[in-house]
């Protein structure tokens, strides 16, 4: 792929030199992402990627990519990564972990994969308190194939294959991932964070970083909820996006810290 | 105060505008031309405020286009 | 070295350990069980990884993952849980990662029971997932052999990158053998370079089956389909029983196999030259070894514990040269000697009548 990077010239106009206080984190490759422009996924990739670089721990991080519009997170981080079936990374995780104890792995997946078709790797990984990292992105749809109901979808929200609006009566109600595994004793770290505003977005990296360091530390499973936009299959713009997080997501699905190990220190 | 500014890779920039409504000196805007994927990226307009450098944008775009500079007043004095 | 009485499954158990597996995760189920419960005791003994996974869905995954960090891994299920394990045997296919699975089969379809069978011959050779790939199967007769292909089929998983697949039957798994066991090979240490390690001084590693772009993945099914044929040249196996001067032939693998060589000495003793092919790699088959032979029998009976499987490979290698009759037994029923004698008795006086030989 060729991109023309128009870069204004770093300034160097003045006899002070200018301080270099953000740029593109290491853990992270130059390619372009295929997101919809407002996505949330490339925000939380780079947040994950600044962690990983934060903690020092890139050359011994492996990461296990889902099916779903994060399929090709191994791409984007400039990491050793797998791709897994739908819905199996937290089971492939395993796999990695039990016989690289050393190594630090994660997964990343989104609602349909993690909540749905892998709720039983999900939910016995935590069991079983694999010392994994989950990053899990909730944007209430099925964004890949084109925004269907996702077991997250919120009660009378339209996607494609609930036009009429979701109908909890036959379509069943929305899934809470980590008030579900935060009573686990196996997991270490269950929290939701939300992508709606600059003060959440800090939060949302303060938390990947304790779920990381919770590996690290050894202490158990670790996952953080992340909810996320998705302007394409909302049909909303992606600065309204945040809005309907605010005020659709929000209410279903409260921030919060649903389990904290004690042992856990930042 | 600091005084700040930042470099855009304008090539990867989704008009998203994320970080226009983000930024708190509303010193970004969308240019009038158009990227090569066929966006109007974000641009610096520095014409009414001036960047603080304090990296909100970085923050909340998606596409990782910004790198942020900042320098001390005192010491571009 | 000294023989040992050991049963079928943990016979697999122990060898797979000797051959420096580094890793086992499993599920249970019948006729396969005591295999993961040998491990269960044995894997954590050496500080090597044993997990019972919640599902064979989850088995093949944790095995795919560690696989992907080039450890030796590998499974074991039996019908049933080997149909779950398909759609990671895809993505490991598609990967091109190592690994081993061990296939005690049972009666089918649906759940079936827990008596032998072999109806997985079409699973293993032809389905074992979606998409362009075929699994090394080797199909032991004996626990000795179980034991002897076990001992080589991390080296052949490694080799070509692919799946092996020992199939034995229930009751190859749950039968009693003096065998002898191979030396203890220590686990390996080095890893391959394509394995997930993390990036220490290197570019990333990657391991995916997903190629968007129709080119790109027509190219990495040429090349797959170029490994293959490299495995169906260089890896067929099959042993002859009493073939040099047979009129008569019986194909069979794995247990119906063990049942064959007693009917085709009850034959002789009847005075009709028969003799076994015994294919011991199902994929490959072993077409060329049996294409001479049928090209000089009269006849062909092949005998298996399903409805007509590995039949369909036959017929296809001797082409109308010889008239092929099949013998299944199906359901956990496992065909007598007598039943594949009589069939060579009644193919060899057939032949006789058509010879004018009207006796």
């Amino acid at each position: 792929m060729t991109t023309m990077v128009m870069e204004r010239e770093a300034p160097t106009l003045t006899a002070t030199p200018w301080e270099l206080v953000y740029q593109r984190p290491a853990a992270l490759t130059d390619l372009p992402t295929h997101y919809c422009p407002g996505c949330s996924h490339g925000a939380i990739h780079r947040m994950v990627a600044e962690v990983i670089d934060e903690l020092g721990i890139r050359e011994r991080t492996i990461g296990v990519a889902p099916v779903g519009c994060a399929v090709f997170a191994y791409k984007y981080f400039n990491l050793d990564s797998c791709e897994a079936a739908h819905g199996r990374a937290p089971a492939m995780a395993t796999g990695l972990k039990r016989v690289r104890p050393d190594r630090i792995v994660f997964t990343y997946q989104g609602d349909g994969d993690l909540a749905s078709i892998g709720g039983n790797e999900i939910l016995h990984a935590a069991l079983r308190g694999e010392q994994i990292t989950v990053i899990f992105v909730n944007n209430a749809v099925y964004g890949m194939t084109g925004g269907q109901m996702a077991p997250t979808t919120i009660a009378g929200m339209k996607t494609t294959s609930s036009p009429m609006g979701r109908d909890v009566l036959t379509q069943g109600y929305p899934i809470h991932i980590p008030e579900l595994l935060a009573p686990m004793p196996g997991v270490a770290y269950a929290v939701r964070r939300s992508m709606h505003a600059v003060a959440e977005m800090r939060k949302v990296k303060k938390a990947i970083r304790m779920a990381f360091q919770a590996q690290l530390q050894g202490v158990g499973f670790s996952i953080v909820e992340i909810l996320g936009a998705c302007p394409t299959n909302w049909h909303v713009s992606p600065t309204d996006a945040l809005d309907y997080i605010r005020d659709r997501m929000l209410p279903e699905y409260p921030v919060g810290d649903f389990k904290v190990d004690a042992r856990l220190r930042d | 105060m600091t005084r700040g500014t930042v470099t855009i890779q304008s090539d990867r920039c989704k008009s998203c505008g994320l970080c226009i409504q983000a930024c708190p000196q509303h010193v970004l805007a969308f240019a009038e031309e158009f990227n090569l994927r066929g966006y109007r990226p974000v641009q610096l307009d520095e014409r009414e405020h001036h960047c603080t450098g304090c990296g909100v944008c970085a923050l909340v775009c998606p596409d990782v286009v910004f790198t942020v500079y900042r320098q001390p007043l005192r010491r571009a004095a | 070295m000294a023989r040992e009485l050991w049963k079928g499954n943990e016979a697999l158990a122990e060898a797979a350990i000797r051959a420096g597996v580094d890793a086992f995760f499993g599920y249970p189920i019948t006729p396969q069980t005591e295999l993961l419960e040998y491990m269960a005791r044995r894997m954590p003994e050496l500080g090597r990884t044993f997990l019972q996974a919640e599902s064979e869905i989850g088995a093949i995954n944790m095995v795919y993952g560690a696989a992907c960090a080039g450890a030796r891994a590998m499974t074991s299920s039996s019908s049933p849980g080997i149909s779950l394990m398909q759609e990671g045997l895809s993505y490991i296919a598609g990967s091109e990662v190592p690994c081993v699975l061990v296939d005690i089969m049972r009666g089918g379809p649906g759940l079936g029971n827990i008596q032998p069978g072999q109806a997985d011959y079409f699973q293993l050779t032809r389905s074992a997932g979606h998409g362009d790939f075929h699994p090394l199967v080797l199909a032991p007769a004996t626990v000795q052999e179980a034991v002897d292909l076990m001992t080589i089929s991390f080296d052949l998983a490694f080799q070509y990158r692919t799946i092996v697949i020992i199939a034995g039957d229930g009751a190859l798994g749950q039968m009693m053998e003096p065998v002898t066991l191979p030396p203890m090979r220590p686990p390996r240490q080095e890893r391959p370079a394509w394995a997930l390690t993390g990036v220490d001084g290197r570019q990333p590693n990657i391991i995916t089956s997903l190629y968007l772009d129709a080119d790109e993945l027509e190219q990495v099914n040429l090349r797959l389909q170029a490994k293959l044929a490299r495995i169906a040249a260089a890896e067929q196996r099959w042993e002859c029983y009493l073939t040099d001067d047979a009129d008569f032939l019986v194909v069979a693998f794995g247990t119906v196999a063990r049942i064959a060589r007693t009917a085709v000495r009850t034959a002789r003793a009847a005075g009709i030259r028969a003799g076994l092919f015994r294919p011991i790699s199902l994929w490959p088959f072993p077409a060329p070894a049996l294409d001479q032979l049928a090209a000089r029998v009269k006849g062909v009976v092949v005998a298996e514990m399903n409805a007509g499987q590995m039949v369909e490979d036959v017929r296809l290698i001797v082409r109308g040269r010889a008239p092929v009759r099949f013998l299944g037994r199906t359901g956990g029923v496992i065909p007598l000697p007598d039943e594949i004698a009589s069939e060579l008795t009644h193919m060899a006086r057939i032949d006789a009548h058509a010879n004018g030989d009207r006796g």
